[in-house]
């Protein structure tokens, strides 16, 4: 005959097991095709693992005293008079903040990973013409030998549809072509309202505001095409604002920008 | 209803109509304006729950088909607005608060009784205007959140409609809160003392202090937008120079602590509910009531988390990370107490109680949940998606409005005399507690893999899995059918309650069911322990 202690470790073991094994083996999420991916997609499995832990034990408590401690019809009167518990009480506290500091500065790290806390006015090659300090977006994820490979894009939403501008081309594209592996950097404004550039692939969202230009800087990974949706309410059409981007091979990349090359500015 | 009216007690009884048309009088009593409050309020949760319906149904094919674009951007800034300022904030502030507060701090009604009907005859003209605006020229079709330029270049009839009706509903919900602070402070029954009080004074204090510090705040904010709109000033208009991301600002500096505002009460009432049901005194007092505190500090620091992608610099997202994450420790205090207050319990498993459990189980999925979203490197990907959406119909529906049910089947005997019919209650628990989950759970998948919110269409592969949550909606749906019953037939011909059927200590329980016009034949009895259930008892032996 067991007794309650072993029980209770039973149960606890039972818990963190299952939530482990649903951690490591249920994917919830789409496909990884940036750098920021894999970073996000980390952080995703521990929250999910605390997650289920916290829930699982939580509804097995509560379920488990609804059984246990339901009302017999023959039974009258009261529970135990028990009004607190000082020691208990102060364990409950002391556990989920830690909990909470540590994912804190958990979270902290993979933001840095993704390049959130990166400076994001310098090294931007569109900044020189431009007086606007931009402050809000997703810098690069590797500081110091961007610009040289780095690829800018400029980026004008409006109801409802992306422009994607590529000044080195003097062109203007209504689908975003990236090759592979390459660093990407759009500087992103709006013509009227709020909207949103967010590839689900790609882990990253970022506004795009009237007003206020936004960076987003990412690394494609993965060859494919992958939807760019508008994640902000901006009109009647919102849900039918999307457009492509398509991550291909540098050699087909190539193909692409010198067909639609111009040697002049022709808007 | 038999009252003996001391002449002393009160001038304008012999006005004041008797029966059920004292609830459309201007009538003073509390207990009236409470009932009259949560009607009110159920009856424009029938008009969001339509309209909500109206929204699943149109996300049941990934095409947008069933009303046009427009419409269907009217018809969520309806339902998200209705939900929150005509039935959520109204009922557990205004409807509970009412009938409650005055009973729970030994008083003969609120402090300000005029003020106090002033504030609920604010709600059903702003209600009906709002409902009225989409035949005007169509509703604000810019979301509950109004950002501007969007709610600047939207038709304007609808969007100033929109403004000038949550102006007054924030203008009553401040009545309001400054009614429930005068009350609890001022108007105790000498010899209680506030630590003495039950829980819900203490939620409803740290509510009112939050309705007060946020809500002028927002009426500040609008009248700024509505100038924008009809004067074409520029302070958010980009055109003019005006900055978009102040407005998000000062919006989510009120509505943050309104998500608080909605589910503090719940916390309150639960706190009252679990103990009688449990036959257990509520583990924990003096840490329940620092963690109440602790959530009103938090969450006025909180705001931005609602913009980790909006314009807002990279430590300023870190900031708001951190201070968001700190709310889970207060909050998660709670729900251990509740959980230990059940341990060890003589619980009476009964519609209050199954819905008290149901708060607790959607409510900590959703407490999770909200501990990622504050992560801002989690949130970057699910912002403004269907996770969000899931996220927060678990805080609101799974969290407060199970609550609600739970204190309905919990005080109508109180306010009626008549017992609820126990088999239909369950009956009502079941279909609302697997329709919720059915429709909300999988929202969480679409989110992460695509599906932003506020769409009427989208990508064919999220049909199936809407299709499940549109089911699970019809079932909520379903589900208010035997609640309706149940409510009709027991007031009518319900079981006799008896003045305590649940054998509760609360003030509200020592008196008749339902209760006198000033609350007690004689004075007001001092409950000094209102949670000492098994105590008594063991005394008594």
């Amino acid at each position: 005959m067991l007794n309650k202690n072993t029980y209770l470790i039973l149960i606890i073991s039972l818990v963190f097991a299952i939530s482990f094994w649903i951690g490591f083996n249920v994917n919830l999420l789409p496909a990884e095709a940036s750098i920021n991916a894999p970073i996000y997609d980390e952080l995703f499995k521990i929250l999910f693992i605390i997650g289920l832990i916290i829930f699982i034990g939580m509804t097995i408590a509560v379920v488990y005293s609804l059984f246990k401690f339901r009302k017999r019809n023959d039974q009258i009167g009261d529970g135990i008079a028990l009004e607190g518990n000082l020691s208990l009480e102060i364990v409950w506290t002391i556990i989920p903040s830690i909990i909470v500091l540590l994912i804190g500065l958990y979270s902290y790290n993979i933001y840095d990973r993704m390049g959130g806390m990166k400076e994001l006015n310098h090294n931007h090659e569109m900044m020189s013409s431009n007086t606007d300090k931009i402050w809000a977006g997703i810098s690069q994820n590797s500081d110091n030998e961007i610009a040289k490979n780095n690829l800018s894009i400029e980026v004008s939403a409006m109801q409802f549809a992306f422009l994607f501008n590529y000044p080195k081309g003097n062109f203007i594209s209504g689908e975003l072509h990236v090759p592979v592996d390459q660093k990407v950097s759009m500087k992103m404004e709006s013509k009227d309202v709020i909207h949103a550039f967010w590839v689900p692939e790609f882990r990253i969202k970022q506004d795009i505001i009237p007003g206020q230009p936004t960076i987003l800087n990412f690394t494609p990974t993965k060859v494919g095409k992958y939807p760019i949706i508008c994640a902000e309410l901006c009109g009647p059409y919102h849900g039918g604002m999307r457009a492509s981007i398509i991550v291909e091979e540098e050699s087909d990349y190539n193909e692409w920008f010198n067909k639609n090359k111009k040697p002049e500015v022709n808007l | 209803m038999t009252i003996s009216i001391d002449p002393q007690k009160t001038n304008n009884e012999s006005i004041q109509p008797k029966g059920w048309l004292r609830y459309f009088s201007f009538s003073l009593d509390h207990k009236v304006i409470g009932i009259q409050y949560l009607v009110c309020g159920f009856l424009f949760y029938l008009i969001g729950g339509t309209l909500a319906s109206a929204i699943r149904i149109e996300l049941a094919s990934p095409m947008s088909d069933f009303m046009p674009r427009d419409v269907y951007n009217q018809v969520l800034t309806l339902h998200g607005t209705i939900m929150i300022f005509l039935w959520i904030v109204p009922v557990v502030n205004g409807a509970f608060g009412n009938y409650l507060i005055p009973f729970y701090v030994g008083a003969r009604d609120m402090a300000f009784p005029r003020l106090n009907a002033v504030a609920f005859w604010l709600i059903p003209p702003s209600g009906l205007m709002l409902v009225a605006s989409y035949f005007v020229d169509g509703a604000a079709q810019a979301g509950w959140t109004a950002y501007p330029p969007l709610s600047i270049t939207t038709p304007q009839s609808g969007q100033i409609i929109w403004i000038l009706s949550v102006l007054l509903l924030g203008g009553s919900s401040i009545f309001g809160g400054i009614n429930f602070i005068a009350t609890i402070i001022k108007l105790r029954r000498p010899g209680l003392k506030l630590m003495q009080l039950p829980m819900y004074c203490w939620a409803m204090l740290g509510t009112s202090i939050l309705v007060v510090l946020s809500t002028p705040v927002l009426a500040g904010t609008l009248i700024l937008l509505s100038f924008d709109i009809i004067a074409n000033t520029g302070f958010f208009n980009p055109v003019l120079g005006g900055n978009v991301v102040v407005y998000q600002h000062l919006f989510w500096f009120y509505s943050h602590p309104a998500v608080y505002i909605m589910v503090l009460p719940a916390f309150g009432l639960v706190s009252e509910i679990l103990p009688v049901h449990a036959r257990k005194p509520l583990f924990g007092y003096t840490t329940m009531v620092f963690s109440i505190m602790g959530i009103v500090v938090l969450g006025l620091v909180v705001w931005a988390h609602h913009m980790f992608t909006s314009g807002t610099p990279p430590w300023m997202r870190l900031f708001f990370t951190i201070a968001t994450a700190f709310i889970a420790v207060p909050t998660g205090i709670k729900f251990f107490n509740w959980v230990a207050t059940l341990w060890g319990g003589k619980i009476s498993i009964n519609s209050a109680m199954l819905f008290s459990c149901g708060f607790i189980i959607n409510f900590v999925f959703g407490g999770i949940t909200g501990v990622a979203l504050a992560q801002v490197p989690f949130d970057i990907h699910v912002h403004d998606t269907y996770f969000v959406v899931a996220h927060f119909h678990y805080i609101v529906y799974g969290g407060t409005v199970f609550i609600i049910f739970s204190s309905i089947y919990h005080w109508f005997p109180k306010v009626t005399g008549k017992m609820l019919n126990e088999k239909l209650g369950i009956l009502h628990f079941i279909i609302t507690f697997i329709g919720f989950n059915l429709c909300f759970a999988p929202q969480h998948w679409l989110g992460l893999n695509g599906m932003p919110r506020r769409v009427a269409e989208y990508d064919p592969q999220f049909q199936f899995v809407n299709q499940i949550s549109s089911l699970g909606a019809l079932l909520m749906a379903i589900s208010t059918i035997p609640f309706l019953i149940n409510v009709f037939l027991s007031v009518r011909n319900g079981k006799s309650a008896g003045d305590n059927p649940w054998n509760a200590l609360t003030p509200e329980w020592l008196t008749s069911s339902p209760p006198p016009v000033e609350n007690w034949e004689g004075e007001a009895p001092l409950v000094e322990e209102p949670y000492s259930y098994g105590k008594e008892i063991s005394e008594q032996k």
